[in-house]
């Protein structure tokens, strides 16, 4: 039975990247705090580069725990929000010309969030990741992870959980 | 909580780089409650279609508050760290409108301070979001 070709590396990539770009570049906090995504195919790693206006405490000094919420809370709803594109992007069903123009996907919205605060976080570039323990039809839970330095040594962690924007039918 | 006490409290927060970034300012604090207000400002919004203020910017409010608060209480020889802070968000909070919240650490042991806030905006009937953490009780 023929199998339909995958499509171009370049043009699958293109699709992602610019998924990826649409959700994060249109959300001024996002671009408030500095916060960039890398993606290694679907896993994606949140970055926070260090910047004096992050500051919490100015006597250690150490990163704003507001700051470090904020952080989480937006790898939490990014990891979600692509997660559910995913399949459309790799199907090629995603409009790309709306995703482009700054029509954005609508996010999941945030019903609760629970910081746990392991150390202070430095004056250094910090680093998350998100995992998807569950995502229903209307509610998803989503534990975040975030480090510094050494990947096993965490700064802190959360666990939240959304409300799913509801599909146009 | 002596007059100097509360000065000291005002001066640090005031004095934080990022509370300073969003322009944050306290309202008021004594024995263990605070008061903030964070202005909106179009730079945090979260969902641009709306222009509803990110949650992390108000978790920032928020968590500033509730340090203050345990600061403040009369027990607290100084400085405090969050251990541990859960947001629940009830609302999106209105567009244009800026975010109030108040904190009173309730009950503080030498080592934990237990705080709870609540959030709201121009309705103060409808709470935008509630806060309740525990935070650390350094000595001095």
């Amino acid at each position: 039975m023929a199998r339909k070709r995958p499509d171009p590396v370049q043009v699958v990539k293109q699709r992602r990247d610019a998924t990826l770009s649409a959700l994060v570049h249109g959300v001024p906090y996002i671009q408030f705090l500095g916060i960039e995504f890398e993606r290694r195919g679907d896993e994606l790693t949140a970055i926070l580069p260090f910047d004096d206006k992050l500051i919490g405490n100015p006597m250690l000094p150490a990163i704003h725990g507001g700051v470090t919420a904020g952080f989480l809370e937006t790898t939490a709803v990014i990891g979600l929000a692509w997660s559910v594109l995913w399949d459309d992007v790799e199907s090629g069903r995603i409009d790309m010309d709306e995703l482009t123009s700054g029509k954005l996907p609508r996010l999941p919205k945030t019903i609760d969030f629970t910081v746990d605060y392991l150390r202070s976080g430095l004056p250094r570039d910090a680093y998350a990741r998100a995992r998807v323990n569950r995502s229903g039809r209307r509610y998803a839970s989503v534990h975040v992870e975030a480090w510094q330095d050494q990947r096993s040594v965490l700064f802190a962690q959360a666990t939240g959980h959304f409300l799913m924007p509801q599909r146009e039918s | 909580m002596t007059k100097r006490k509360a000065e000291i409290a005002e001066h640090f927060i005031n004095a934080i780089p990022h509370c300073k970034a969003l322009n944050m300012r306290l309202t008021s604090i004594a024995n263990g409650v605070a008061e903030m207000e964070l202005p909106y400002d179009l730079r945090i919004v979260g969902d641009p279609d709306t222009g509803v203020l990110h949650g992390g910017a108000v978790s920032a409010l928020m968590d500033t508050c509730c340090g203050a608060a345990a600061m403040s209480h009369p027990a607290s020889p100084s400085g405090t760290a969050t251990i541990d802070l859960r947001i629940d968000y009830m609302r999106a909070a209105t567009p244009g409108q800026a975010v109030r919240t108040r904190a009173e650490c309730y009950r503080i042991t030498k080592s934990v301070a237990f705080v709870r806030a609540t959030a709201v905006d121009d309705d103060d009937d409808n709470p935008v979001a509630t806060a309740t953490g525990a935070f650390t009780v350094e000595g001095l």
